[in-house]
């Protein structure tokens, strides 16, 4: 049985059809990415996952029990933590009380929320911010702030929407051993990602959405290779030119 | 319930369409600056009291007939709405949505009580000779001063729909409601044209109280009275949309003409509240269909 | 809570209840009686508006619903004045609890949320007016019966005391809610709903515990104000006077916070008194003042002088 189990869910907006019958799996304990084209539909199969938008059909497993629909604040307190492309942190908040928030989840003690979340803080790289205002950080401080807010509610599945989009190699470089060290702490990851190096140097196993459906899936050398893969992100035909170069 | 004989209920849906108009005029200004400047004007009940004011001032003191007063408070109004948008609500709502609402909201205090500073709060009407007269149709009879604000009420909307339609202003303005990002691309000065359109609004509320004067009062609070009834014709015609502002004054007019017969005057408006919860709580974007 | 919390509001406690030893002018104490009353329903406002961004423009439906429990139960049931007390205080916040049910299930925020308060209070208002029960528009009187046990004091200072006991108690409420998980929801919430979800917040239950709790302190207000005046109609209590005066005292003292409602409650009585005192009564001016008020403090917020003050000077 697998961790996660996402199966045949399809989402349509009106007529628009943005995810088509995609199944896909993630193992416990893996870094696993989700990866695709712009508009392929990953943000939308996350947000289905996590519960902010119910499928028009199919359904989601976890850990063999069906979670399709739950609401998100139960998929958190089940274990489900999940960060946003698009940060959202508590704009009027310091980045302390950002952190804090998730953490209050398991612990209904102010004195435990925040000790939590300075210690979240220290494992994500914050520690020297925890009481600027949120507003106040680069994107890559916002990016961990995101990251820390989830990590504080403890989860033991972890969804990343584009954590390193947005950020510079050197940045990059500096937060991925903290993923890395998010899994060897016993955290599941799932994560959407663009940058196709941090995604080759992270995930034990890559699914490739394109227009709606899972194309290819597999470690991330198999995929790299796989002419569907490389026609979805440059266009048809491409990998005949690829090969015909080589 | 009670039965009435059917010319006594046809008279009151004819009465509330009548009245209904001019509701819809009201809401045509309110809905106007929501389809363009997306806020919610609460100051607009009190701008229609001060129109009402000055349309008595103008019979008081000048001895002009409100509907000759419409000359005058048209082009006042519309300055005082641009310079309003302009210079108070715009630089003080910094964009936000709430800011706006306690804007409107203070404005609306402030002008509420200076009125009553001014007036008092006694309730004050003018006295026409057309007050009492009728208009016969078949076995009703009709209120003049209602006939020709029902009249008057859609020449307006149509001289609306001909401005928003075929000028360049109403090109810009209709460009803005869509897109404002894009408008000020092309070079449409957004700010204006919020000001504009909010001077419509208020300019709508001018002739509207030149209408409502000759058969209704004025106190500093008579704008109240008005301001929930717009807002559930706004929302029931769907945010923005100007026809919806008609047909929903229309159908608020038979609504509450229908309920002040049926359940008394003091219950009268509660049909209106009721429906506009209701509408709010379980179709949001209106009932005749415009997207939110 | 920590000493630290807890000193401000002791000291603002000894302070104000000093007050009636120097004070002893009935007017004097009718206007601080006032104001308290009025300062405690803008803390009623202050967690679900300040905490919680949800702003209401209809609180005068929670205090008008506790005012006329309190008075009904008493003159038409001969209920004990403290029980009708406490009944009206819940009555309000189950009104609260339900309304927001309502309005927050159907996603109503913002203005929506604003405009469907506003009506609802409105609708309150209407049927108060309308029905024999409530006394119609004549309104309805409490009998004058003036003993301790009665909840009627022959001093006003007395009376003064009780709503300090109030405000101070909603002070007490509020610094525990900031300081607890319900109260970092709630601010969670204001700040960004989806994200908070995300953490786990049942942003639905979380605004109903803040609209509950709001509209009980601000129908303890209510209450007390039926109490204290002994009479009520409609337009007293389910007026929109109320719904603004509770909006006005935080925004201009500072939402969110504890003392926020109190400094702006007393700051805009002790001005608009101010004004009276120096331009004579004309009815009205009081208002106007505060509308202006809230104008200008939308437009500058407090928190923003002390930086445009420095700019200034480095020009």
């Amino acid at each position: 049985m697998s961790y996660l189990a996402v199966e045949n869910v399809s989402k349509r907006f009106g007529g628009l059809l943005a995810i088509g019958d995609a199944s896909f799996t993630v193992e416990q304990g893996s870094i696993t990415g989700l990866i695709g084209p712009n508009g392929a539909g990953k943000t939308t199969m996350f947000a289905i996952v996590s519960g902010f938008l119910k499928p028009s059909s199919g359904r989601v497993l976890w850990q063999g029990r069906e979670i399709t629909g739950c609401p998100p604040h139960q998929l958190a307190r089940d274990g489900i933590a999940r960060t946003f492309q698009i940060v959202q942190p508590f704009a009027g908040l310091s980045v302390r009380e950002n952190i804090a928030v998730g953490a209050f989840l398991r612990h209904r003690r102010r004195a435990d929320a925040l000790a939590l979340a300075e210690q979240v803080a220290e494992r994500v790289g914050l520690s020297h911010e925890l009481d600027k205002p949120a507003a106040a950080l680069t994107v890559a401080g916002r990016k961990r702030v995101e990251l820390a807010k989830a990590l504080a509610t403890e989860p033991k599945l972890l969804l990343l929407d584009e954590v390193l989009a947005g950020l510079n190699p050197s940045e990059v470089r500096d937060i991925v051993p903290v993923v890395r060290a998010i899994r060897d702490g016993g955290v599941t990851v799932l994560m959407i990602e663009h940058v196709m190096q941090a995604v080759m140097n992270l995930c034990d196993a890559v699914h490739v959405l394109a227009q709606g459906r899972i194309i290819a899936g597999g470690t991330p050398a198999e995929v790299v290779g796989n002419p569907a893969v490389v026609e979805a992100y440059l266009g048809h035909g491409a990998a005949t030119r690829l090969a015909g170069h080589a | 319930m009670r039965s009435f004989p059917i010319e006594i209920v046809g008279e009151a849906v004819l009465n509330g369409l009548l009245t209904g108009a001019i509701y819809g005029l009201v809401a045509l200004g309110l809905t106007l600056v929501y389809g363009v400047l997306h806020i919610i004007n609460f100051a607009h009940g009190a701008l229609l009291t001060l129109a009402m004011y000055g349309a008595f001032v103008a019979w008081h003191t000048f001895g002009l007939d409100p509907y000759l007063a419409i000359l005058p408070l048209v082009p006042l109004f519309f300055a005082l709405g641009y310079g309003v948008q302009r210079f108070i609500i715009g630089p003080a709502s910094r964009g936000q949505d709430s800011n706006i609402l306690l804007v409107t909201l203070g404005l609306s205090i402030i002008i509420e009580n200076v009125m009553l500073a001014v007036f008092r709060s006694d309730t004050l009407s003018v006295q026409v000779d057309y007050a009492m007269e009728v208009v016969e149709l078949g076995p009703m009879l009709l209120g003049y001063p209602r006939v020709v604000g029902f009249c008057v009420a859609f020449l307006v909307a149509l001289l609306l729909f001909v401005l928003l339609t075929m000028t360049d202003t109403g090109r810009a303005i209709r460009a803005v409601a869509k897109e404002r990002t894009g408008a000020a691309l092309v070079g449409i000065n957004v700010g204006h044209v919020y000001a504009v359109t909010f001077g419509i609004g208020a300019a709508c509320l001018a002739v509207a109280a030149c209408l409502l004067l000759p058969f209704f009062y004025v106190n500093p609070r008579v704008g109240n009275a008005f301001v929930l009834v717009a807002f559930t014709i706004v929302v029931l015609g769907g945010m923005g949309s100007v026809p919806g502002a008609l047909l929903g004054g229309l159908f608020i007019g038979v609504v509450e003409s229908l309920s002040g017969l049926y359940l008394g005057d003091s219950l009268g408006q509660l049909g209106i509240f009721l429906i506009f919860i209701l509408v709010l709580l379980f179709r949001p974007t209106g009932l005749f269909g415009a997207k939110a | 809570m920590t000493a630290r919390d807890l000193l401000p509001i002791a000291v603002f406690a000894a302070v104000a209840a000093l007050l009636p030893v120097f004070v002893t002018s009935g007017t004097w104490l009718n206007f601080a009686v006032f104001t308290l009353i009025v300062t405690l329903a803008a803390q009623g406002w202050n967690i679900l508006g300040g905490y919680g961004g949800q702003y209401s423009f209809g609180h005068a439906a929670f205090f008008g619903t506790a005012a006329y429990a309190t008075a009904l139960l008493q003159v038409r049931f001969g209920v004990n004045p403290y029980l009708a007390f406490a009944l009206g205080v819940m009555a309000a916040g189950l009104v609260g609890w339900i309304i927001g049910l309502l309005s927050f299930r159907s996603g109503l925020r913002g203005s929506y949320f604003a405009l469907v308060t506003l009506a609802f209070a409105e609708v309150f208002r209407v049927l108060a007016n309308a029905s024999a029960f409530t006394g119609g528009a004549a309104g309805i009187l409490i009998p004058l019966d003036v003993r301790p046990g009665n909840f009627q004091f022959a001093s006003r200072a007395i009376f003064y005391w009780v709503a300090l006991a109030l405000v101070v108690a909603a002070l007490l409420i509020t610094r525990t809610l900031e300081r607890a998980r319900l109260g970092a929801h709630l601010v969670a919430v204001r700040e960004n709903e989806d994200a908070a979800r995300a953490l786990g917040v049942d942003a639905l239950a979380v605004k109903l515990s803040a609209i509950a709790l709001s509209a009980a302190i601000t129908g303890a207000a209510g209450a007390l104000y039926a109490q204290y005046f002994l009479y009520l109609d409609s337009n007293i209590a389910y007026g929109t006077w109320i719904s603004v005066e509770a909006l006005l005292g935080p925004i201009v003292g500072g939402a969110g916070t504890a003392f926020g409602p109190v400094i702006g409650g007393i700051l805009l009585h002790s001005l608009g008194e101010l004004a009276r005192k120096l331009l004579g009564s004309v009815p009205g001016l009081d208002l106007a003042l505060f509308g202006v008020l809230l104008i200008l403090v939308v437009r500058f917020p407090p928190r923003d002088i002390p930086g445009l003050l420095r700019r200034r000077a480095r020009r």
